[in-house]
């Protein structure tokens, strides 16, 4: 007899046609409900169709940019520019901390390096949610050095506070620890100093840990909201996510266009998903810290 | 904190001759620091300062330009007394429990259809991930159109079409709530799923086959095998669980802004409106201090409970 394993150990016999028929039809039903969403929301951005509120298409009726075209008019194209600038110079900066604070805790013995990763760790605790508030009252006491004020409404405030984060640093020390010392080693004896067994070794190496904290810290800044509510506060530095909520308090827009803002802002986080899938479910486990 | 990083590092790079060692003793202490510097900037900045300036603000009436006038603990005594505040909380931990086991379940469930190599199981698996991947605002609109309580609305045409409805969903103070709750479970079972796939996929299959042989049956082996099996990562699922039902702002933000009547109005969207609709930033800071208390005390229960489970 032939089997088909399944996650419970469960074993069916090929030929138990009504068992396999239950499975395909609990499959359709998960997609219709995680992926049909979708569906809608992208075929209705592309319909010209006029929808009563609260209507969507299932296939889109007489196809057409519009609404893309009058999303991006409506402040669109400026909040995406905004946002990917955001996420840019943001994950850039928590790479480059990240990798940095990594190395010296997983490469070097030093007094203190037990309460070091003690404090990174203690700001799983602290979600940015629930410290906005306060997070804004500082960056109000900071001065900004391009202007005479501070960083609120500047990017600055929305790009600084979001370098931190102990997930890439966790990762990247976890990472770090399974490279061969010896590596280290021949290049000591050669007479290299920490810079350059750090850009010559070990950021080489670390690849894979690194594509696994572009995804998360991408997907983390992305969806930043109450950070970029609270500090930006004129329309030129809103970020896409801004934009996209502030079209859902004008009235007489459609459907259609509004859903159309929210399709330009889904783009980018499905890409970046699909694209590095691979690197995904080694930070889903270390993800479960926070 | 046993489990954050497994152990100390035990082995050091070189070991340079004792003579040189003495020689650059003071560079090789400040270099890890060096390293380590930026990282602990961002940090103290934009982490430890705030924490600690919100707790300090606790105290006082916050004016802006005017002067900080030192209240005592009247914030909090007033926090304490808020019925607002009080059915806020209410609301967070409905919220969190209820969103918490549903998107356990759940994603228990998905990950028992979708677990396993075949190619066509990795992509249904890919699909049902994409929630979790989409920023919460697009979820957000995307759910507010599809839930429009009218005749039709999407969701209330397909419930039409069987015979049930219109429900009125986020318009309603009787389903608002519970509506906000299938949203976020939308996003997160899939999370879960991946989780428990990962789980699954670590328990020994001979253990099966020797049940089978047993003749025990699927629920016998579920109870048996696959639950104990899958005890230490159900404690991270439930950690995360627990803190993202705790700083649950954006969808209930973006949804209802609280409404209708405050029926969602969760501690954060209430320290909001508290701190920049009424312009009261010693109360939102009190509040977003207690929040805090709550949670690290939260985490570390978990945490310690974690650590239990997993040393058994």
């Amino acid at each position: 007899m032939s089997y088909s394993g399944t996650a419970l150990g469960l074993r069916m016999p090929r030929g138990v046609t009504a068992r396999r028929v239950v499975r395909v039809l609990l499959f359709a039903l998960v997609v219709v409900i995680f992926v049909g969403p979708f569906w809608t929301l992208v075929a209705t951005a592309f319909s010209g169709a006029d929808f009563k509120l609260g209507q969507v298409a299932v296939w889109p009726s007489r196809p057409t940019l519009n609404n893309l075209g009058q999303a991006w008019q409506l402040g669109v194209g400026r909040g995406l520019l905004n946002s990917v600038i955001v996420v840019v110079v943001a994950l850039t900066l928590q790479l480059t901390v990240s990798t940095l604070a990594a190395y010296a805790l997983a490469r070097k013995r030093f007094r203190g390096a037990g309460i070091v990763l003690l404090v990174i760790m203690a700001t799983l605790m602290m979600p940015e949610e629930i410290i906005a508030i306060p997070t804004y009252l500082v960056l109000g006491k900071i001065a900004n050095p391009f202007t005479d004020g501070s960083l609120i409404n500047s990017y600055g405030g929305l790009i600084l506070p979001l370098v931190g984060w102990a997930l890439p640093i966790y990762v990247l020390t976890g990472f770090m620890k399974t490279i061969p010392v010896q590596l280290e080693e021949a290049a000591r004896i050669d007479g290299a100093g920490d810079i350059s067994i750090f850009f010559r070794i070990i950021l080489p190496l670390c690849g894979p840990a690194l594509g696994t904290c572009a995804v998360f810290g991408f997907l983390m800044i992305w969806d930043q909201y109450l950070l970029p509510l609270l500090v930006a506060q004129t329309p030129d530095l809103y970020t896409l996510n801004l934009v996209v909520t502030s079209l859902q308090n004008s009235q007489e827009l459609t459907e259609g266009v509004r859903l159309a803002a929210a399709l330009v802002l889904l783009i980018p986080s499905v890409l970046v998903y699909l694209l590095l899938q691979r690197f995904f479910t080694r930070g889903l486990l270390a993800g479960a810290l926070k | 904190m046993g489990i954050l990083i497994d152990e100390a590092p035990v082995t050091i790079a070189a070991r340079p001759r004792t003579g040189r060692r003495r020689r650059q003793g003071w560079r090789a202490r400040l270099s890890p620091w060096l390293f380590l510097a930026p990282a602990l900037l961002a940090i103290g900045v934009f982490k430890f300062w705030p924490t600690v300036w919100g707790a300090y603000l606790s105290f006082f009436n916050v004016r802006p330009y005017l002067g900080n006038l030192w209240l005592g603990t009247a914030n909090f005594t007033r926090a304490l007394a808020d019925p607002d505040l009080r059915s806020a909380v209410l609301h967070t931990g409905i919220d969190t429990v209820t969103a918490l086991c549903l998107s356990m379940l759940i994603g228990f469930g998905l990950a028992l259809l979708l677990e396993g190599p075949a190619q066509h199981l990795r992509f249904l698996r890919t699909a049902v991930f994409l929630p979790v991947v989409t920023a919460m605002v697009v979820v957000a609109e995307l759910w507010g159109t599809l839930l429009f309580p009218g005749q039709y609305g999407s969701v209330n045409g397909l419930l039409g079409d069987v015979g049930l409805g219109p429900y009125p969903f986020l318009s309603s103070p009787h389903s608002a709530l519970a509506s906000v709750i299938a949203i976020q479970v939308w996003k997160s079972a899939p999370y879960d799923m991946l989780i428990f796939v990962a789980g699954l996929a670590g328990i020994d299959r001979e253990l099966y086959e020797a049940a089978a042989i047993d003749g025990a049956s699927a629920w016998q082996r579920l109870r048996t095998i696959t639950l104990p099996g899958l005890r230490p990562i159900t404690t991270i699922v439930l950690t995360l669980g627990v803190i993202r039902g705790l700083r649950v702002f954006t969808e209930i933000y973006v949804l209802t802004s609280g409404g209708p009547a405050g029926s969602t109005q969760t501690v954060i969207t209430y320290a909001y409106s508290a701190g920049v609709q009424s312009n009261d930033l010693g109360y939102a800071s009190a509040i977003a201090t207690m929040l805090l208390v709550v949670t690290v005390v939260v985490t570390c229960l978990l945490r310690w409970w974690r650590n239990r489970v997993e040393a058994r």
